[in-house]
């Protein structure tokens, strides 16, 4: 279970263009980093992020070590039609999370 | 009749410039008066703020059962949106029963040893600092209002004192900084006046949600002084005297700083 934030519009009309803004609780621990113990802390990162509309992928970015923890996504769709925007993160030691959101299209 | 008219226009000139004066007395200055744009539109952006990412999670440990109890803060306290509003803005405080304060995490540590018969905390700890985001980020816009207990006053003396000692290598106060020097630069930086108005903070630098507690080590570190452990009665003390000095502005929770 993560914690995700996520600002998009409930409503848009036919072919305008939307922003959506995503944030995640994630620590993207560098794997760079010595630990206490002084050996290195594994890398722990969210590697890719997709958004898909209706299931159509939309916007899709790949993240790299240099990325701040808690990473904040923002982009640009055209709204052609009502449905749903899925966001997907997807990383290091199995992380996986998904949000939902439903933009009706007048 | 134009001499009663020149009094009362007087009268007002008067009383328009002494109001004017009351509005301009008050100069102090929260940190987020010195941040750029950028910073102070994501701090105002509820789902840009990544400090409400911890909100969000202590909002979700509040209804959650801990301890040996198997209770919640929830079970005792009801919504925290009723029962948590103000609350921030009295802490530190002394706790019933007690005879030193404790800050808000120190009071949640007691919660979850006396009620929820759950092992303390230790300092920093996520869980910790998310519960102490969703308590505190109740108050928000709310003015800091210390409370009126005169038990506290030895402590806020003491926390006043260390303020102003020198200390470490670098022998700074911590006036010298913020009371002599507060707007100057330090490094490029504005230097802060110091009012704790938006603790526990998301602070960039540390790319995660800190305790005022940290920020004050992060600060002696600087003047290179030895911090104290973390269990310290000083942490306490220089709060109760910071929160004293920020009476009436606003609380921020969860503030970001750079």
């Amino acid at each position: 279970m993560s914690n995700i934030l996520v600002n998009a519009p409930k409503t848009a009309k036919r072919g305008e263009i939307v922003e959506i803004k995503a944030l995640i609780m994630h620590p993207m621990e560098t794997g760079f980093r010595p630990g206490p113990n002084g050996r290195i802390i594994p890398r722990n990162i969210i590697e890719r992020f997709t958004a898909t509309w209706n299931g159509a992928e939309i916007f899709a970015m790949d993240l790299s070590p240099a990325i701040a923890a808690n990473p904040f996504v923002s982009f640009f769709a055209r709204a052609n039609e009502s449905g749903a925007v899925v966001l997907r993160w997807t990383g290091d030691e199995g992380f996986a999370a998904e949000h939902r959101v439903d933009i009706a299209v007048e | 009749m134009s001499r009663r008219l020149l009094i009362v226009g007087l009268a007002l000139v008067f009383g328009a410039s002494y109001a004017v004066a009351q509005v301009g007395a008050d100069k102090r200055r929260s940190g987020y008066q010195d941040m750029g744009d950028a910073l102070q539109k994501m701090q105002d952006d509820d789902t840009a703020n990544p400090g409400m990412l911890f909100v969000q999670l202590g909002g979700q440990l509040w209804s959650k059962r801990a301890g040996a109890a198997e209770k919640s803060c929830a079970d005792c306290h009801g919504a925290a949106a009723a029962s948590m509003k103000g609350v921030a803005t009295r802490y530190p405080a002394i706790p019933q029963g007690g005879d030193r304060p404790v800050d808000l995490e120190g009071r949640i540590n007691l919660c979850r040893i006396e009620h929820q018969k759950a092992e303390s905390l230790p300092a920093e700890n996520r869980d910790l600092l998310a519960l102490a985001v969703y308590v505190a980020h109740q108050s928000r816009d709310l003015p800091i209002a210390p409370p009126y207990d005169h038990r506290l006053d030895a402590f806020r003396e003491e926390g006043a004192a260390i303020y102003r000692r020198r200390q470490g290598q670098l022998n700074l106060s911590c006036a010298i900084c913020h009371d002599d020097n507060a707007g100057r630069k330090l490094a490029g930086v504005t230097i802060p006046e110091a009012h704790p108005t938006g603790y526990p903070i998301y602070r960039l630098e540390w790319q995660g949600l800190g305790s005022l507690k940290r920020r004050l080590r992060n600060c002696l570190v600087g003047i290179r002084a030895e911090a104290w452990p973390l269990d310290a009665p000083e942490y306490t003390a220089l709060e109760l005297y910071l929160m004293e000095r920020a009476k009436g502005l606003k609380l921020e929770t969860p503030a970001v700083r750079p």
